[in-house]
Formats: C-alpha cells, sequence, structure tokens
C-alpha cells in the first residue's frame, strides 16, 4: 500500500509536513508519497490510502502526527479498520463527487514533484499528438470548436487571441502565462501550479506551437514560493525528457520557457501591465491599441493567458473540442475553478461545468453557512466584481448571468459572507485595496477611488451624510469611464453592487449611526448584561478609559458617555457579559 | 553604519550583463542576499547598468516586495485579504500590533520583528492567515496569534 500526503500550500499550513515527516521512519510494507492540493482544504491535513493497483482505499483527513503511529501500523498490518474514525465522512466526501474536474484532473491525484506521475496519467500525449497530426491552424479550430474562453477573468475566447498573435506580422513572438493571481480570496492558480505544474506546461506548448512562439515565460507571484520551486522542478524534468527547450520531440518545434518571478502588484494582473513589469518596469497599463497581440513584450506580438486557460488546454485535445463544448450554456463552455472561502462550511477548490446556480456551489457543494448563521451575500471577481445577494442566488454560473448582476465571473473566487459582515465595511475593504494598487498613471482611479474611500470611511464611522450616497454614485460613474485599464474601470463595483443591493445598510449607517451587522466599531455601542456578569473586574482593569465601573462579585456597568467602542472589554470578558449592538 | 560588501551584487550583475529587461530580477536576488536594498546596492547596480538611480528607486517603491530598510529577525506577513478581512483580520493585526508596540512595516527596537500587512496569501480556507518567514499559521485568534508571537521571543531567549 502507499500513503499520499496532500502537500499544497494550505496541506503544509494546515500540518501536512510535520504529518510525513511523522509517518517516515514507521515506513513498513508500505511507501510513502506526496500529492499536490486535494481541494478540501477544510479537512487539511489530508492522508489518502491506496492500494497497489492506485486504488483509493480511504481518505483520512484532519490527521495529526499523533496519528501517525496507529494509521503506520494499520497500513502495514493491511487491516484499515481500525482507522474509520479518521476517515472522511460521506457528506464532507460529496464536495469532490459532486464536481466535474477538468482544469484540476490532476490535482491531488499525481505527485506534482514527478514528471514520471503526470506521464502516467496521459501527461504530455496532447503535445505529442499535436507535433504528429496538427497544423497550427487545426490546433486553434479545435480550441475554437471548444468554447474556452480566458479563466483569468475577462472571458475574451482563447482561439481569437491565439488566432490574432498568430497572425500578426513577425517572427519573434512571445507567449506569456499570466500566474499574477492577485485577487484576494482565489487561490486556483497556485493550486494548479503546485499540484500540477506539467499540465501548466503542455498547455503553453500547444498554444505556442499555435501562435509560433519560441519563447515563453511564466509570470508568477513572489508570494507563491512553493508554486516557483515545483514549477522550476517541472521545467528542468520536462527539458531532461525532451519536452521543452529545442527540438522537441525531434521537430522543429523550439520552446524556451522562463519563470519572472512578480514583485507584489495588484495592476500586473492587467495583461500591459504585467509585460511592462517584464520588461523590468514599473507595472504600468499602456493605452490600447496596439494590443498584445500586436505589439506585447519588447514590442513584439505576444499572447497572454491565464493558469487556468492553459490546464484546459491538454484535455481539449485529448478529448476533442466538443467534448469540452458539451459543458456549460450557450454563451459560456466548459468548467470554472472557483475557491470558495469566507463563513463557508466546506471552504475549498471547486470545478464545476457552467451552469449550476449559485446556490448549487455555496450551499450544494460548500455546505452553506458555517455556524448556523444565515447567509448574506456572496463577493465574486474580487476587487473588480461585486457581491451578490440572496435574492440572486439561483444565478446561473455563466459569464453573462453574472454580469448581470453587477459582480462578475472573474478569476473565480467566491468569498462567502453571512449576517456578521457589513456591506458598507466590505465596500471599504476593496476600496482601501484599489487605492494603494492603483498605479497613479490616470487620475480617475489614482484621485476618484482615494475619494471614494474616504467616503464610505467616513460613512462607517458614523459620519455619513445623505449626500454621500449621490457623490458616490457619480464617482462611481466617472471612474468607469474615465479610467484608463480594467483595474480603474472596475473599481467602482463593489460600492455599486452593494449599493444596489444593500442600500439599507448605508442608511443605516448615515441617518441612524448604527452598523446593522455590528461590525463597525464606532457606531457599535456596549453593555454589559448583569444575568451574565460575575464581577469579576477583568473588563473594568482592561477599558482604557475608565469607562466600566462595580464592585468586586457586583454586576459592572458600561458609562456609554466615557466609552470609546475599542470593544477591550468584550474580548476580555470570559463569560460572554459584554454585549455589542 | 556597517559597510554593505558588494561582492555577492557585482558578481550577481555579471550574470545579467546585457540583458536591459533584468532590473526586478536583479533587485529580487540583491533583497534576497542583503535582507532589504540599501543605497549603496542601488548606487552600484545604477552605476555598472547604466540604469539612472531614480528609476531603480520608481521601480523599487512601486512593488510592494522591495524594502529600502532592513527588516527583522522574523518578518510577520500578516493576511489581509478578502476572506481574512471577513473572517476577522483586522482583530488580529490589532492584537499583533498591540502585543509588538509596532504598526504596519515597522520593526520592534529589538530587531526581532517586522509587521507587514499583504494582500493575500492564498491561503484563504484557512483565514486569518499569517506568515512568520516561511511558516504559515491559519486558522488564528488574537489570543493564538499572540501567542506564536510570543513562542518566537521565548525561543529566542532560551
Amino acid at each position: 500500500m502507499r500513503i499520499v500526503i496532500g502537500e499544497g500550500s494550505c496541506g503544509i499550513a494546515a500540518g501536512a509536513e510535520k504529518m510525513y515527516k511523522a509517518l517516515e521512519p514507521l515506513k513498513n510494507g508500505f511507501s510513502l508519497g506526496i500529492t499536490g492540493c486535494i481541494g478540501m482544504c477544510f479537512l487539511e491535513p489530508i492522508a489518502d490510502i491506496y492500494d497497489d493497483r492506485g486504488l483509493l482505499l480511504k481518505r483520512l483527513v484532519r490527521v495529526t502526527p499523533s496519528d501517525a503511529p496507529r494509521i503506520a501500523a494499520a497500513v502495514t498490518s493491511g487491516d484499515l479498520s481500525s482507522l474509520s474514525d479518521l476517515e472522511i465522512t460521506d457528506d464532507d466526501a460529496s464536495f469532490l463527487s459532486k464536481q466535474t474536474r477538468i482544469a484540476l484532473r490532476h490535482c491531488g491525484r499525481i505527485d506534482p514533484e514527478d514528471i514520471g506521475s503526470y506521464l502516467a496519467d496521459d501527461g504530455y500525449r496532447a503535445i505529442t499528438k499535436v507535433l504528429k497530426d496538427y497544423t497550427p491552424e487545426q490546433v486553434i479550430d479545435e480550441i475554437k470548436t471548444s468554447g474556452l474562453a480566458g479563466r483569468g477573468g475577462a472571458g475574451f475566447p482563447t482561439w481569437f487571441k491565439w488566432d490574432a498573435a498568430r497572425k500578426a506580422p513577425g517572427d519573434e513572438k512571445y507567449l506569456i502565462c499570466n500566474a499574477d493571481e492577485g485577487d484576494p480570496g482565489a487561490f486556483m492558480d497556485r493550486a494548479v501550479i503546485e499540484s500540477d505544474p506539467h499540465s501548466l506546461i503542455e498547455g503553453m506548448l500547444i498554444a505556442a506551437y499555435a501562435i509560433g512562439a519560441e519563447n515563453a515565460f511564466v509570470y508568477v507571484r513572489a508570494e507563491y514560493p512553493l508554486a516557483i520551486k515545483r514549477l522550476k522542478k517541472a521545467i528542468a524534468d520536462a527539458e531532461a525528457k525532451g519536452f521543452l527547450g529545442e527540438h522537441i520531440l525531434g521537430t522543429d518545434f523550439s520552446l524556451r520557457l522562463r519563470i519572472k518571478a512578480g514583485a507584489g502588484a495588484f495592476v500586473c494582473g492587467e495583461e500591459t501591465a504585467l509585460i511592462e513589469s517584464l520588461e523590468g518596469s514599473r507595472g504600468m497599463p499602456r493605452l490600447k491599441p496596439p494590443f498584445p497581440a500586436q505589439k506585447g513584450y519588447v514590442g513584439k506580438p505576444s499572447n497572454i493567458n491565464n493558469v487556468e486557460t492553459f490546464a484546459n488546454v491538454a484535455w481539449i485535445i485529448n478529448h476533442g473540442g466538443a467534448a469540452f463544448a458539451a459543458m456549460g450554456t450557450e454563451t459560456s463552455k466548459g468548467t470554472k475553478v472557483f475557491a470558495i472561502t469566507g463563513k463557508i462550511r466546506r471552504g475549498g477548490l471547486v470545478e464545476i461545468p457552467m451552469g449550476l446556480t449559485l446556490r448549487d456551489v455555496i450551499f450544494g457543494i460548500g455546505g452553506g453557512i458555517r455556524g448556523g448563521k444565515r447567509f448574506k451575500a456572496v463577493q465574486m471577481g474580487g476587487p473588480s466584481g461585486g457581491c451578490i445577494p440572496e435574492s440572486l442566488l439561483d444565478t446561473v454560473i455563466d459569464y453573462k448571468a453574472l454580469s448581470a448582476t453587477g459582480a462578475i465571473m472573474g478569476s473565480g473566487g467566491m468569498v462567502v459572507m453571512d449576517e456578521d459582515t457589513c456591506m458598507v465595511n466590505m465596500a471599504k475593504f476593496f476600496l482601501d485595496f484599489t487605492t494603494k494598487e492603483s498605479c497613479g498613471k490616470c487620475v480617475p482611479c489614482r484621485v476618484g477611488t482615494k475619494r471614494m474611500f474616504e467616503i464610505l470611511d467616513r460613512i462607517t464611522k458614523g459620519e455619513g451624510e445623505q449626500s454621500d450616497l449621490e457623490k458616490l454614485e457619480t464617482l462611481c460613474a466617472g471612474v468607469k469611464d474615465g479610467a484608463l485599464c480594467g483595474l480603474g474601470q472596475t473599481a467602482p463595483n463593489p460600492v455599486l453592487t452593494t449599493l444596489r443591493y444593500f442600500r439599507d445598510e448605508y442608511e443605516a449607517h448615515i441617518s441612524e449611526k448604527r452598523c446593522p451587522a455590528k461590525e463597525c466599531p464606532a457606531l457599535r455601542r456596549y453593555r454589559i448584561d448583569p444575568a451574565l456578569c460575575r464581577g469579576c473586574t477583568l473588563c473594568a482593569r482592561k477599558c482604557p478609559v475608565g469607562a466600566i465601573s462595580g464592585a468586586v462579585k457586583e454586576p459592572h456597568a458600561i458609562d456609554p458617555a466615557v466609552c470609546v467602542r475599542c470593544g477591550a472589554c468584550e474580548t476580555a470578558c470570559r463569560f460572554g457579559a459584554v454585549i455589542a449592538e | 553604519m556597517k559597510e554593505v560588501d558588494l561582492s555577492f551584487l557585482r558578481s550577481l550583475l555579471g550574470e545579467y550583463e546585457g540583458d536591459p529587461h533584468a532590473l526586478i530580477e536583479i533587485l529580487q536576488r540583491a533583497q534576497e542576499h542583503y535582507g532589504y536594498l540599501p543605497k549603496e546596492v542601488i548606487a552600484e547596480v545604477s552605476r555598472v547598468t547604466g540604469t539612472p538611480a531614480a528609476k531603480i528607486i520608481g521601480v523599487a517603491t512601486f512593488y510592494a516586495q522591495f524594502r529600502l530598510n532592513p527588516v527583522g529577525k522574523y518578518l510577520i506577513m500578516l493576511c489581509k485579504g478578502t476572506a481574512c478581512h471577513v473572517n476577522g483580520a483586522d482583530g488580529i493585526e490589532k492584537a499583533v500590533s498591540e502585543e509588538l508596540g509596532v504598526g504596519d512595516g515597522e520593526t520592534t527596537p529589538d530587531g526581532l520583528f517586522t509587521l507587514k500587512t499583504v494582500a493575500c496569501l492564498g491561503c484563504c480556507s484557512l483565514s486569518p492567515v499569517m506568515m512568520v518567514n516561511d511558516e504559515t499559521f491559519g486558522s488564528l485568534t488574537p489570543q493564538k496569534a499572540v501567542e506564536i508571537l510570543r513562542g518566537y521571543r521565548g525561543g529566542e531567549r532560551s
């Protein structure tokens, strides 16, 4: 038998490496291996037990090093019945069984650090087939049939970009993979690179062949050290096996692939900013046209796609574009990967065919809200996207339908919020982000987002005025129309959607000086419930302004005139007697 | 002030000779070696590559990764991404900040800790998250975060 530990970044943060080290000295009659992200982050660390034919016998979840001896003993003896308390429940297992995995097809199954493991799972079959039987035009046709669209957020047809780059005049062309996954709340690209780097390489090989590029870059966020490490190894291994480099598989096709680490700027996800950054400059977007397909990296025709887009390509070649197009809706084909996080019961990576509803994903797969709270909204598309309310949970996942809500498909971050999340504060959070990440080149974005942030900040502090909402709306329209690039043009979306669906929360902050979610500190009121207070005096000692009085073992009280609403008493109280309202 | 030994940088610059697009990579590797980008390093990169120092500073201040000042022995990267925000990152920041007596971007007087908030570490399902050097800590509470830092400080004393 074989024990395989899920070692993606999330798994490692949850203790997967410690688990591996605990099992290593106990190896007796079984082998030990790693895999990437299994996708069930909420159950990490995970240990899978396989039989010698590679059949999954048992999936053990939330394992700790103290479980290692009995796991090793059971696997050595061949009798796994004693491990049933660690085994995944059927309910949790449905998280995976309800998914359709194309881009993530190898994730959590193969060893990302072993090219042999990828080769054994159909790896590099598509590029072999392409180099043997396809002209570049036929590859582009196949991608056109599949209906694959850019998974980074914009949803632009992939074949169209490839075709434009192919037809652009010039011999020197570049292929670029955008792995600058900057949307806070999205981590599918990291998971794909960490768990299945060869799928990315193979997808890029096919794209490079199609557009006629001999040089390619993967632009990865510097915050993803494990992804960079595994991709580096994968590139070296692919070169050693003749899948990368000069005269690939004995043909005239050559491709040199290099990694460029980003240096931490969200705007570099915008393709022209990314090119500036590749060239070693500040990542400030260029005016389009000319588009990268005409004038990209070092002024040469370039094509940029996202990691998830490339991860689909080999599958499309192996199974045919029609098989991919058979999944999804009229306007959105295939599958999409989502990173579900926030107040969700089962958070992780989900890949589903387009056309399911948000409810299917959040409640059917994600298991709904944690801790019995009520669903309030789901944020999609990060700082460029919007918040979708409960009334629209039956919206179909499809580029068009999601855009109609005011949010966007985006790269696939889905942050779920419950009744405790303040939507005004949420909008402020995103504007704080865009203000910091605006490159400063154009005025509407640089100044407009700042002014929007200031208004939102005032409102959350209870200093908002009725006219602020109108001002916000005017600013939103101005920034949307006037900004140079996608970052600025979409920056108002979090404000616009919250104003549209949660206007009552804005109103409550402004006219009643009340935060319905009780999240905004300046609008909170604290009181002590005399029935719960034991008179331990801890809160009185913690209060920085001496607003709490009361004798020992007698119920205490807060003087609202003195209280500065810092919340120290609430954090300090061990009896839940301090109530925030 | 200690003098900066530029021999590493000089051999590094040799590797990139003739590559006009390598500035970010050079700065990344220099920072990895020196811990930050000292003035002397920027001046030397400028002298050797012919890139104006103003452009180098422009690049170094544009990207969040670069630092113009030394950092503490332990660099705390506190995630303030969306998922962490929803799960209480503000409370974690407040607790860490109070424990160390420093704000975002500052270093403790003993040179042990530097606190830096970051946009997203990509471990959203474990939110709220922080990294101390290369180690990631998830599912934090204000108390847990403080205990982790005390652990590092305790390890220093023993």
